[in-house]
């Protein structure tokens, strides 16, 4: 199966019955395939006119209580930057899916990078956090979407499954479950304010169509979901608010794989980077190479580096200029490798074998 | 029943000026859906930015007040993945034609069963009086000190070669003609675009030479003449006079629909 | 055993779908893993059209192909962009009516386009023919799992046209082996 169906797949087994979107090239084909699946399972498929009315529609659709995606790549990923920050600030729970291609601007259509990372992270204005997902298999395509749907739920932000071009025109095997797990969305509880958070941060939600009258803005507003827009104090709170339900959850959300916690060489890679990685450890077997393997990239989880106790040294593989590499940096005192890769292809596990000394 | 038991008492007042035309126009949407006998939990507002996108907030429903011209692709949503909900969609003229022209394209021309009513004030008022797109040419602004020198969008023209199915204008002035223009609106399947003219004593008459707020409705109701007569004009190679606002009823059709309840 | 197979022709003969069929072959059929992977620029035909398959025993870990052990050729263009370069222990498979040139390495003629067109009367299935020789010369899925992946990935009513094309393949390699 290829990468794109099973991310569409994926998401269609997590209940997402709402796809608003545009063509655009290499992430097309999961619109593609939702428009013949979602028909059928009562769902709505419809091709927004662009990526802005895209990321429009799908918060429309969520607030009416439906598991709502789209699907993109780097041009239309920043013509979504607006409605994504209107989606963290009255929190709607959506799932964004970029399927990464080379820029700035138009650049590289059908090839892969991973060169929007950090736009997913900040790419709004304003300070907030969100959740973002790498998928570096057809499975995990599959997999993360579901996941992202659940986390989507569970903290009501936009969650982004941030794959490669590579990952999502590959085709392999993969085993689709008979069933997947599913967080419902916390309905918001009679007499508590729309706006007014549990313990954990995250309000509960307040359905359209179920009595509960809110009014949704992208203005700074109290618990009431009013306007509120000049009170330092209240926008401060709520901005905090938004930012710590995801930050202070960034255990909870974390998803890596450690391999060799003892090594002193210490891959860390996301996205498809990961398999040239493996693919060393795999040619290797007498060396130890440590792999930290990051299924979510944000909120990072700076915890996972602790595992490796021994690490002398970490070599971080990326699709673009060290974008992950900078931010590994800040939160470790060893020495912190960037092999950035632009162009396109992927790192070659013999470039990986140089760089660390083993000769072939 | 009556309009005023859509108000969302706890928000008022209201941010608008004195003698601003919004509130007249909420007041005849409300009536109108207040005839429509629509339940408050199937009826979702849901509006864009500026003074007119702020009137949601201050309706009892469920509304979305969403981001700068892209309240259309927003209920577009809401109505597509639940078309059985009443969906309303307030708007201004700088909202609906300059920053979201192309979704308002794209909703005629999908002919989404929506309700849009569309506060067309000539300026950007909420931010202290930019020219929009549908500025007289001539008029002053802060952004067209010198007049407008661009020629101003005809929204109803645009909606009708879009493919909205029933297209309207009113005034301030024609309260009685308004309502039941919405909802007659309302009440056909597809997408309803409803223009209001109304005044904006504070940002546009101050400048342009309207000393009170009921010289701008004088100028707004002795400049309206019916489409009709309008029409009829036109054919006689009649002389138009200059800034006619045409009103009344421009179409109503049938062609196909989208989020239509079955 | 890690098999990479790379395929070449122009846009619009099935380049794509070969490499496909072929890993689907492998990974519903015969038990193994497989990726497919490819290149593609903006044309949706002409141009040389690149897509390869690596077929193992063990999961794949890598995914891309570095050094192809086996060549699909189908059009001249293909052949100077991603075969010439092909190392000598490979096996090029290559459509001997379109491509002029020869590799370094063994090759394989294979007159697909010609036979597709004069013994089953459509040049479209050309790719088909070539799928069995390659399966028929190199073994790399069996008979069966690429007989069972072309139903699968063909037009409805296309059938049995497809597995005249791929009975064909297999028979070219066949008449070869004998002969010499």
């Amino acid at each position: 199966m290829q990468g794109n169906i099973a991310c569409a797949e994926g998401a269609l087994a997590a209940g997402c019955r709402f796809f608003g979107g545009y063509p655009i090239t290499p992430s097309t084909e999961i619109a593609e395939h939702m428009a013949v699946k979602l028909p059928k399972l009562s769902g709505t498929f419809i091709q927004m006119e662009d990526e802005i009315a895209s990321m429009a529609s799908i918060i429309g659709a969520s607030w009416t209580g439906k598991r709502a995606m789209t699907a993109t790549s780097g041009p239309g990923f920043s013509l979504m930057m607006e409605n994504i920050g209107f989606a963290v600030m009255t929190e709607t729970p959506c799932v964004v899916v970029n399927i990464q291609r080379g820029g700035p601007s138009t650049g590289q259509p059908t090839m892969a990078a991973a060169g929007d990372m950090m736009q997913c992270r900040f790419g709004s204005h304003g300070d907030y956090s969100v959740i973002a997902l790498c998928p570096s298999s057809v499975q995990e395509m599959y997999e993360l979407t579901v996941k992202a749907f659940n986390l989507a739920d569970r903290f009501r932000v936009p969650v982004f499954l941030m794959a490669d071009e590579i990952i999502g025109h590959m085709r392999e095997r993969i085993i689709v479950p008979d069933t997947v797990e599913h967080h419902e969305r916390k309905s918001l509880q009679p007499g508590v304010l729309p706006f007014h958070p549990d313990d954990d941060q995250v309000p509960g939600f307040p359905e359209f169509g179920k009595g509960f009258g809110v009014h949704v803005t992208g203005l700074t507003h109290d618990e009431r979901g009013y306007p509120c827009a000049t009170n330092p104090k209240l926008h401060e709170q709520l901005v905090m608010r938004l930012y710590n339900k995801v930050e202070q959850a960034r255990k909870e959300i974390a998803d890596y794989e450690v391999t060799n916690p003892d090594a002193e060489l210490v891959f860390v890679t996301y996205g498809s980077p990961a398999r040239s990685v493996e693919q060393v450890l795999h040619d290797t077997p007498g060396k130890k190479i440590g792999h930290l393997r990051l299924k979510m990239v944000w909120p990072f989880p700076e915890h996972a580096i602790r595992e490796f106790h021994d690490a002398a040294r970490f070599i971080i593989p990326e699709l673009n200029l060290g974008q992950i590499a900078r931010e590994f940096d800040r939160h470790t005192s060893v020495p912190v490798v960037s092999v950035p890769k632009l162009g396109g292809e992927l790192h070659l596990p013999s470039e990986l074998k140089k760089l660390i000394g083993v000769n072939e | 029943m009556s309009y005023e038991d859509w108000y969302r008492q706890d928000r008022l007042p209201h941010i608008y000026c004195a003698g601003c035309g919004n509130g007249t126009i909420i007041n005849c949407t409300l009536e109108a859906i207040d005839e429509m006998g629509w339940k408050k939990e199937e009826t979702v507002f849901v509006s864009g930015i500026g003074c007119s996108s702020r009137a949601p907030g201050y309706i009892v429903t469920d509304s979305l007040h969403t981001t700068h011209g892209r309240a259309l692709p927003f209920a577009t949503g809401v109505k597509m993945s639940r078309p059985e909900f009443h969906v309303v969609v307030f708007t201004g003229d700088g909202d609906l034609a300059a920053i979201g022209g192309n979704h308002f394209i794209h909703a005629c021309r999908r002919n989404i069963d929506l309700t849009v009513v569309c506060m067309n004030n000539q300026i950007y008022g909420m931010t202290g009086g930019q020219g929009s797109p549908t500025t007289p040419l001539g008029a002053l602004s802060t952004t067209t000190p010198f007049g407008s020198a661009e020629p101003a969008f005809d929204l109803c023209e645009l909606a009708i070669a879009a493919g909205a199915n029933y297209v309207s204008r009113w005034t301030s002035y024609h309260v009685k003609e308004l309502t039941k223009a919405v909802k007659k609106g309302m009440e056909t399947p597809g997408l309803s675009f409803i223009e209001a003219m109304v005044q904006c004593p504070t940002n546009y008459g101050r400048r342009n030479k309207f000393k009170q707020v009921l010289d701008q409705v004088e100028y707004i109701r002795s400049h309206s003449m019916m489409r009709q007569k309008y029409l009829q004009l036109m054919e006689q190679g009649g002389a138009v006079p200059d800034n006619t606002i045409v009103v009344g009823e421009f179409i109503n059709r049938a062609r196909p629909a989208m989020g239509v309840p079955r | 055993m890690r098999h990479e197979i790379r395929f070449s022709g122009f846009g619009g003969q099935g380049i794509i779908l070969s490499a496909v069929i072929i890993g689907r072959a492998a990974v519903m059929y015969d038990s193994k893993y497989a990726v497919q992977t490819q290149v593609y620029g903006p044309e949706a035909r002409g141009g040389a059209s690149m897509s390869a398959v690596i077929i193992d025993d063990e999961p794949i870990l890598f995914p891309k192909v570095t050094m192809p052990d086996i060549y699909v050729i189908m059009s001249q263009e293909g052949f100077e962009k991603y075969g010439a370069s092909a190392p000598e222990g490979a096996v090029m498979i290559l459509d001997s009516t379109l491509v002029h040139s020869r590799p370094a390495c063994t090759f394989i003629e294979v007159p697909a386009t010609q036979e597709a067109r004069e013994k089953l009367g459509r040049d479209i299935v050309a790719n088909i023919v070539m799928l069995g020789a390659l399966v028929a010369a190199t073994h790399v899925v069996s008979e069966t799992a690429i007989e069972k992946a072309i139903l699968d990935s063909v037009p409805k009513g296309t059938e049995k046209l497809n597995l005249s094309a791929m009975s064909r393949g297999f028979e070219l390699i066949k008449e070869r082996g004998t002969s010499s």
